[in-house]
C-alpha cells in the first residue's frame, strides 16, 4: 500500500534516472525547483551583488566615512561622490557601504538567534507531551501578542548603557539589538517546528528508529529535525528581511546604533530633514533597504516553492 | 455567545498579567536607580532620600513591588510624567484617540484594498491580474513604512505641495474647511500604514480564498444556479475570512509598530510619538505606561478578532 502512493507522483515518476548528472538528491531537486521561480533566481543574483559590493567596496572606494568637506555640502550625485554627500559633506557611498555591513550583519545574526531559540523551544514542545508543551505554547502565544516595537524600544532604553560599559558602544548596541530582535521573532519558528514535530514523531520511520532503540536525543537530531527543516528555512529567510527592517526602524527613530555609526536607518533619519534640498540622500538609502528586503523576500518565496514537497512543479 | 465571550476574556486576562509581569521584570532588572538623580543633588539630604526609598518601597522584595505596582495601575494611578509635569493617565488619554483613529482608518483602508484584490486574484490564479497583484504585494511589504512615508512627503508635500506633512490637532479653521483640512492631513499617514498592511493582507486573502474556492460545497452552490457573485460573496469569502481574521489578529503588534513610525514621521500627536519623546527625555513612568497601553490595545484587538471569529464561524460558539 505504502509503495503504491507517492507523495508527489509526477515528479518522481516522470524523471528518468539514466545519466549520471540526472542524479537526484533532495537538495538538487530543491535547487531545480528554486531556479524555476524566476524572480527568486534574479533576487539571489541581486543580493549576492549587493553583499559583494558591501564586503569588497572599501577595497575600491577609499573615501573615509567621516571625511568632512563643507565645500561639497549636500551635493547631488557626481563623479567625486557617486551617491552625493550629506549635510557635513561626508561621502554617502562610503557611509552606505559601512551601513550595509551593519544591516546585513544584524539581519543574519538576529535570524540565527530567532531560529536557534525557536527551534529549541519548538522541539521541546513538540517532543514532550502534556504540561511542558502547554506551558511553552502559552509562552509562545504570549510573546506573539506582545507589542514588539514598543518593547524593543523599552529594552534598548533600559539596557543600552550597561552593555555599552561592558563591550563598548558599537559592539554593545550590536549584541543588544541582535538579541532583542531575535528574541521577539522566534515564535513563528517555534510554532512551525512544533507542528512539524507533532506530525513527524508519529511517522513510521521514527517508530522504526525508536524500535531499534534510538534515544530521544538521537530521534530528534538525526531523524525528526532534518525533516522539519524546510519550513524553518523559509521562515528564517523572511526573518532576515524582518530583522533588517526592525534595525532600520530603530535607527530611524534615533534609538538604534550611536549617531556616529551610519546604519541605513540612521542615514534615513538624518536625511529626512533635508528632503527638499537633498532628496538623493533619502532615495539612495531607502532604495538600498528596499532592494535588500525585497530580494530576501523573493528568495524566501522561491525557497517556499522549492522546499515544499507537496507542490508539484 | 455570552459564554464564549466570557471564556475568551478569561484567556485574555492571564496574558495581560503575563505582559505586565514581563514589563515589570524588565524595569526591575534594568540598571539605574529612579532616585539616582537625587543622590547627586546637594540640596537633598540623605535622610530624605532614604525616606523616599522607604515610601516608594524600592528595597522591598520584587514580587511585593510588582503587586504594589499592579494595584496602583488598576486604580488608575499611573504615575507622574517627569517631563510634561502632568499625570501619566491624563497624558495618555489625550493621545489615545488620535492613534486609534489613524490605526483604525488604516486598517479599514487595508481591508478595503486587500479583500477585493485578494479575492479577484484567487478567482483567476496565475492570471495577469494575479501576478501583478502579487508583485505589488511583495513591493508593498518590502517597502518599510518609514521609507514610504518619506517618499510620499517628497512627492506630495515637497514637490507638488498638495498635502501638509505635519499633522495638527489645532486646525485654524471651522466648518467644512476644518473637515477638509483634517481629511487632507490624514491622507498620507493613513495611506502609508494602510497600504503596508494591505500588501500582506492581500496575500492572506488570496491563499485563504484559493483554499476554499475548490471545495465541493462551492461547486454545489454553483450547480444550484446561484449567480457567481453570490457564490463568491456569500459562500466563499465568508468562509475564507475565518483564517484571515486570525492572521490579521496576529499582525496587530506590527500594526502598532508601524503606527509608531508613521506618527513619528508625520508628527501625529498619538501615543507612539509620545513613547519616542518619552524615551528621548528619559521619562520612565510614561514609557512604562505607553508600552502597557500598547499591550492592552493588542490584547483588545485580539479579543475583537475572537468575537468576529465567533460570528463568522458559528460552530466555534457552541464548543
Amino acid at each position: 500500500m505504502v509503495g503504491l502512493t507517492h507523495a508527489s507522483p509526477t515528479v518522481e515518476a516522470a524523471r528518468p534516472v539514466g545519466r549520471r548528472d540526472r542524479r537526484f538528491s533532495p537538495w538538487r531537486e530543491a535547487w531545480r525547483r528554486f531556479r524555476r521561480h524566476r524572480l527568486a533566481a534574479i533576487s539571489v543574483v541581486v543580493l549576492a551583488l549587493l553583499a559583494l559590493s558591501i564586503l569588497l567596496g572599501p577595497l575600491f572606494w577609499h573615501v573615509a566615512i567621516n571625511d568632512i568637506d563643507f565645500t561639497a555640502r549636500l551635493s547631488p550625485p557626481s563623479w567625486d561622490h557617486p551617491f552625493g554627500t550629506d549635510d557635513l559633506g561626508q561621502d554617502l557611498l562610503a557611509r552606505m557601504i559601512y551601513g550595509g555591513r551593519i544591516s546585513l550583519a544584524v539581519g543574519f545574526a538576529a535570524m540565527a538567534v530567532a531560529m536557534f531559540a525557536g527551534t529549541i523551544i519548538g522541539a521541546i514542545a513538540g517532543i514532550s507531551r502534556g504540561s511542558i508543551d502547554a506551558t511553552l505554547m502559552w509562552v509562545t502565544d504570549l510573546f506573539l501578542s506582545l507589542p514588539q516595537l514598543p518593547l524593543l524600544l523599552l529594552v534598548i532604553y533600559l539596557f543600552r548603557d550597561i552593555l555599552k560599559n561592558i563591550v563598548g558602544p558599537e559592539g554593545g548596541v550590536f549584541i543588544l539589538i541582535v538579541l532583542v530582535i531575535g528574541g521577539f521573532r522566534w515564535m513563528p519558528v517555534a510554532r512551525l517546528v512544533r507542528a512539524q514535530f507533532l506530525s513527524l514523531r508519529e511517522k513510521e520511520f521514527v517508530e522504526a528508529a525508536r524500535a531499534l532503540g534510538a534515544s530521544n536525543w538521537r530521534l530528534v537530531v538525526r531523524h525528526i529535525l532534518p525533516n522539519a527543516l524546510g519550513p524553518v528555512i523559509v521562515a528564517g529567510t523572511i526573518d532576515v528581511a524582518a530583522a533588517i527592517i526592525a534595525e532600520s526602524t530603530l535607527s530611524f527613530l534615533g534609538l538604534g546604533f550611536p549617531p556616529d555609526i551610519p546604519t541605513w536607518g540612521r542615514l534615513l533619519f538624518d536625511a529626512k530633514d533635508y528632503l527638499d534640498i537633498a532628496p538623493h540622500w533619502a532615495l539612495f538609502t531607502g532604495g538600498a533597504i528596499f532592494i535588500t528586503v525585497i530580494a530576501i523576500n523573493f528568495i524566501g518565496d522561491g525557497l517556499r516553492d522549492a522546499l515544499d514537497p507537496r507542490k508539484v512543479m | 455567545m455570552g459564554n464564549y465571550l466570557l471564556r475568551r476574556l478569561t484567556f485574555a486576562l492571564p496574558s495581560l498579567l503575563g505582559i505586565s509581569l514581563i514589563l515589570f521584570a524588565l524595569l526591575a532588572l534594568a540598571p539605574g536607580d529612579p532616585f539616582g538623580e537625587l543622590a547627586t543633588n546637594p540640596n537633598i539630604p540623605p535622610e530624605v532620600r532614604e525616606a523616599l526609598r522607604i515610601k516608594f518601597g524600592i528595597d522591598d522584595p520584587i514580587l511585593i513591588r510588582y503587586f504594589h505596582w499592579l494595584v496602583a495601575m488598576l486604580h488608575g494611578d499611573w504615575g507622574f510624567s517627569f517631563a510634561s509635569r502632568v499625570d501619566v493617565d491624563r497624558l495618555i488619554l489625550q493621545r489615545v484617540p488620535t492613534t486609534l483613529y489613524v490605526v483604525g482608518t488604516a486598517q479599514l483602508l487595508a481591508l478595503a484594498v486587500a479583500l477585493p484584490v485578494g479575492t479577484f486574484a484567487a478567482m483567476r490564479p496565475y492570471s495577469i491580474f494575479d501576478q501583478v497583484a502579487n508583485t505589488f504585494a511583495f513591493i508593498g511589504f518590502s517597502l518599510p513604512t518609514f521609507f514610504t512615508g518619506l517618499l510620499l512627503i517628497l512627492i506630495f508635500s515637497v514637490n507638488l505641495g498638495w498635502l501638509p506633512f505635519v499633522y495638527r490637532v489645532d486646525i485654524a479653521a471651522n466648518g467644512w474647511q476644518w473637515y477638509w483640512e483634517f481629511f487632507k492631513q490624514a491622507i498620507m499617514p493613513i495611506t502609508v500604514l494602510g497600504l503596508f498592511q494591505a500588501a500582506s493582507y492581500t496575500r492572506y486573502v488570496r491563499s485563504a480564498v484559493l483554499d476554499v474556492i475548490r471545495l465541493d460545497y462551492v461547486t454545489t452552490a454553483r450547480s444550484k444556479g446561484l449567480a457567481e457573485r453570490k457564490v463568491i460573496v456569500k459562500h466563499v469569502v465568508r468562509n475564507a475570512l475565518i483564517p484571515v481574521v486570525t492572521l490579521v489578529a496576529l499582525q496587530m503588534p506590527s500594526v502598532f509598530g508601524g503606527a509608531i513610525v508613521t506618527e513619528q514621521i508625520f508628527r501625529i500627536p498619538g501615543i507612539g510619538s509620545l513613547l519616542i519623546s518619552a524615551i528621548l527625555a528619559n521619562d520612565t513612568p510614561v514609557i512604562m505606561a505607553v508600552t502597557f497601553v500598547f499591550a492592552c490595545l493588542v490584547v483588545l484587538f485580539n479579543l475583537l478578532a475572537d468575537i468576529i471569529y465567533g460570528w463568522l464561524d458559528p460552530r466555534i460558539s457552541y464548543r
